[in-house]
């Protein structure tokens, strides 16, 4: 008779942990309690604007993270362990970003961050997670300073150990666009950035290099990101004469420049990096964008070979928000973090033990992923340096070309 | 000479948005000496009740260019001021009223809440009408044939046509106001109660309803400057009336805070101001990033020397 019952609730035990099995990502506490198989749980965080002008982005981050973790936990990618998603807003804004970091680095559980979006919200990121030991990889940060210190130009010398990039820097970006111009034909250029770190560096970097091939910067302006009136700084750049404008921000500001700069007779084209390739830069716009052109990193997702089945995943996994500019760069950070998670977790007591020696196995990460190759060098910024340019024709990004400068 | 008047026009048609705001903080101020911070929001929801209005009709986007401005336009000018107007008369009514006795603080703090909880409440809600895009980020405002893209052009000055709406939108509300303080029973009512709020009461003006009037005055104006906004900038958000609102609160303190000429005034000297800074001081200090200290430098400088604002406090003067 208790013989029966025993065997009875021993029977229910295996079918329930067979179906939270079969589950995958649902954290189900009631898993572990019945005491099937001892699975571990190891946190991935996101740190990203998941609110705000730049939610398109940050989405597209959080959901491309959360595919590679699920396909982990289905392929049990690390056996006896199962990864979970701890997503957190950093609204685009240092403060807020901070503060999310902090409380991920406080999760015993976290033992690697995908993000930030904005570089000077990763500047206020990385020196909480370092002291953590927690790795960090970011699938947008293109502001050099980040992996090659504030001397990145003479003296690169690298600053923080935890941090890596899946995406390529505003130097490379910068010298793309800037050859770009100058081969079209363009000898005068005007740049207008927002004084954040992103457009800051990224017109250095097309300042320095449009000089050097033999242009002339006829007009240098700044903008507030919170402005809405871009009249007074397009007059006054429209007195210069320039043949192109090049400006250093996101598209929340972009948009609206670009249709003031063409409603105020500044017919000329608008350029951009990465941060205005997205296409709510022409919903903003209008018909202005027509002809204007940015720089992304990477090659086109859309039809790279690598990032056919990454597109595929996504497409099936039904998510609500499109995977937007970074959303093959966050699938492939992520993925550097399992990766280096397979060889560092097996071997840990818990989590948080894991955290040191998942930063050191960093380096020897290689691996295909939907971007290419995905590997990092000494500073920890990516191997490849693959710059495509786009340009709006008739409402739509498309590809004009694809520059690779790895070397 | 064709790039001062061209930054002039600039700096005419910002601060004409500036100043149809800044007359909703002034005859409120006037009336019952609250700065109401929130008025900010009350101008974001006129915006977002215009391209409310826009989506109801269909979202019309082949309407002809009569068709345009004698139907779409006034249509999204009335759905602004009917949803500005509401939520003004509701704050009025359940955060301010119930403090109209207690110290001066307490209302201007509840102001500061009032304008947290309409941005959240747009934020977070506006997305959940059916069919309605996600307020989170930039909603792309529709353009009106007729009004936008085009521009009307004298020799090298070119002016935008939401910038001749928005001019024109200010000298028509201007001259209503003229003809509201001074002609209409309601507004001379709200003169009286500015003065002294006591006395008129004993004249038997009913000073809740004058307090309501000057609200629903304020939304109104405050609605135009949304959907001029719009139509200028191509595209509205949930914060865009923070910004706004403290450059048109700046506009009535420069003006003369309760006089509600001086805040139209003020509007066009602030604007005017902004693009001044921006082309005509050299060097990197007056690169556009420092138009906003130039602005606050001038109303710093009127302060010291005329403190009661450029046209002087007339309403709120007591006798």
């Amino acid at each position: 008779m208790r013989n029966k019952k025993l065997l009875g609730g021993a029977a229910a035990l295996l079918s329930a942990s067979l179906l939270f099995a079969g589950c995958g990502s649902r954290s189900e506490p009631a898993a572990t309690a019945t005491g099937g198989a001892a699975t571990k749980t190891a946190k991935i965080g996101v740190i990203a604007p998941l609110s705000g002008d730049l939610s398109a982005l940050g989405l597209g981050i959080r959901n491309s993270v959360d595919l590679a973790i699920q396909e982990a936990n289905k392929a049990n990618a690390i056996p006896g362990w199962k990864l979970e998603l701890a997503a957190e807003d950093d609204q685009a804004t240092p403060d807020v970003g901070k503060n999310a970091a902090t409380k991920l680095s406080s999760d015993d559980e976290v033992v690697g961050v995908v993000g930030a979006l904005n570089s000077s919200v990763s500047q206020q990121v990385i020196p909480v997670l370092q002291p953590a030991r927690i790795v960090q990889v970011s699938p947008a940060n293109t502001g050099p300073s980040l992996t090659m210190g504030a001397d990145f130009l003479t003296a690169p010398k690298r600053p923080y150990d935890n941090f890596f990039r899946t995406c390529t820097t505003d130097l490379i970006q910068g010298k793309v666009a800037a050859q770009y111009l100058l081969e079209s034909g363009i000898k005068q250029l005007a740049t207008i950035h927002d004084k954040k770190i992103y457009g800051q560096g990224l017109v250095g970097a097309v300042t320095e290099n449009f000089k050097a091939g033999g242009g002339t910067i006829v007009a240098a302006e700044t903008i507030n990101p919170d402005d809405k009136d871009f009249g007074p700084v397009v007059t006054k750049v429209k007195g210069a004469n320039p043949q192109a404008v090049f400006y250093g921000g996101e598209y929340p500001q972009a948009g609206p420049l670009s249709k003031q700069m063409k409603a105020a007779g500044l017919k000329v084209a608008l350029m951009g990096g990465d941060g205005i390739f997205d296409p709510t830069f022409i919903e903003l716009a209008g018909d202005a964008a027509n002809n204007d052109l940015a720089t992304s990193v990477g090659e086109p997702v859309d039809t790279a070979e690598s990032a056919q089945a990454f597109i595929a995943a996504y497409k099936a996994a039904g998510f609500e928000e499109p995977y937007a500019a970074y959303g093959a760069q966050s699938y492939d950070a992520a993925k550097a973090i399992i990766e280096s998670l397979k060889t560092s977790l097996p071997s840990a007591a818990d989590a948080k033990s894991a955290r040191e020696a998942t930063i050191a196995g960093m380096a020897k990460v290689s691996f295909t992923g939907a971007t290419g190759q995905v590997a990092f060098d000494e500073f920890g910024d990516t191997k490849s340096k693959v710059i495509t340019i786009y340009k709006v024709e008739s409402g739509k990004w498309a590809t004009v070309k694809t520059v690779d400068v790895s070397s | 000479m064709e790039y001062f008047l061209q930054q002039l026009i600039n700096g005419l048609s910002l601060g004409a948005l500036y100043a149809l705001i800044a007359v909703g903080y002034t005859v409120v101020y006037g009336i019952v000496q609250l700065i109401n911070f929130a008025h900010g929001e009350i101008f974001m929801i006129g915006a977002f009740g215009a391209y409310a209005t826009w989506m109801i009709l269909g979202q019309p986007t082949d309407w002809s260019t009569t068709m345009s401005l004698l139907v779409l336009l006034p249509a999204m000018l009335i759905g602004g001021m009917v949803a500005s107007v509401t939520v003004a008369l509701m704050t009025e009514r359940f955060a301010y009223r119930p403090l109209r006795n207690a110290p001066r603080l307490a209302p201007l703090i509840t102001a500061i809440g009032v304008s947290v909880f309409l941005q959240e409440f747009v934020r977070l809600f506006y997305g959940w009408v059916p069919g309605f895009p996600d307020a989170k980020s930039a909603i792309p405002f529709p353009s009106v044939p007729g009004l936008s893209g085009e521009s009307l052009q004298f020799g090298e000055v070119l002016i935008q046509m939401p910038a001749v709406f928005t001019l024109a939108a200010l000298a028509v509300c201007s001259v209503f106001l003229w003809y509201f303080v001074n002609r209409t029973k309601t507004g001379r009512a709200m003169v009286a109660t500015s003065q002294d709020p006591d006395t008129a009461r004993l004249m038997g003006i009913n000073v809740d309803r004058v307090i309501m009037a000057a609200f629903a005055l304020g939304a109104a104006l405050a609605a135009i400057a949304g959907v001029a906004h719009g139509l200028r900038y191509g595209n509205i958000d949930f914060r865009m009336g923070f910004l706004a609102g403290l450059k048109a609160f700046t506009a009535a303190v420069l003006g003369g805070i309760g006089n509600i000429a001086g805040a139209v005034v003020g509007g066009l000297v602030l604007g005017v101001a902004e693009a001044m800074a921006t082309s005509f001081i050299p060097g990197q200090f007056g690169s556009s990033a420092w138009k906003d200290v130039w602005a606050f430098a001038l109303l710093i400088l009127v302060l010291v020397f005329r403190p009661e604002g450029l046209l002087g406090a007339k309403v709120v003067d007591r006798a």
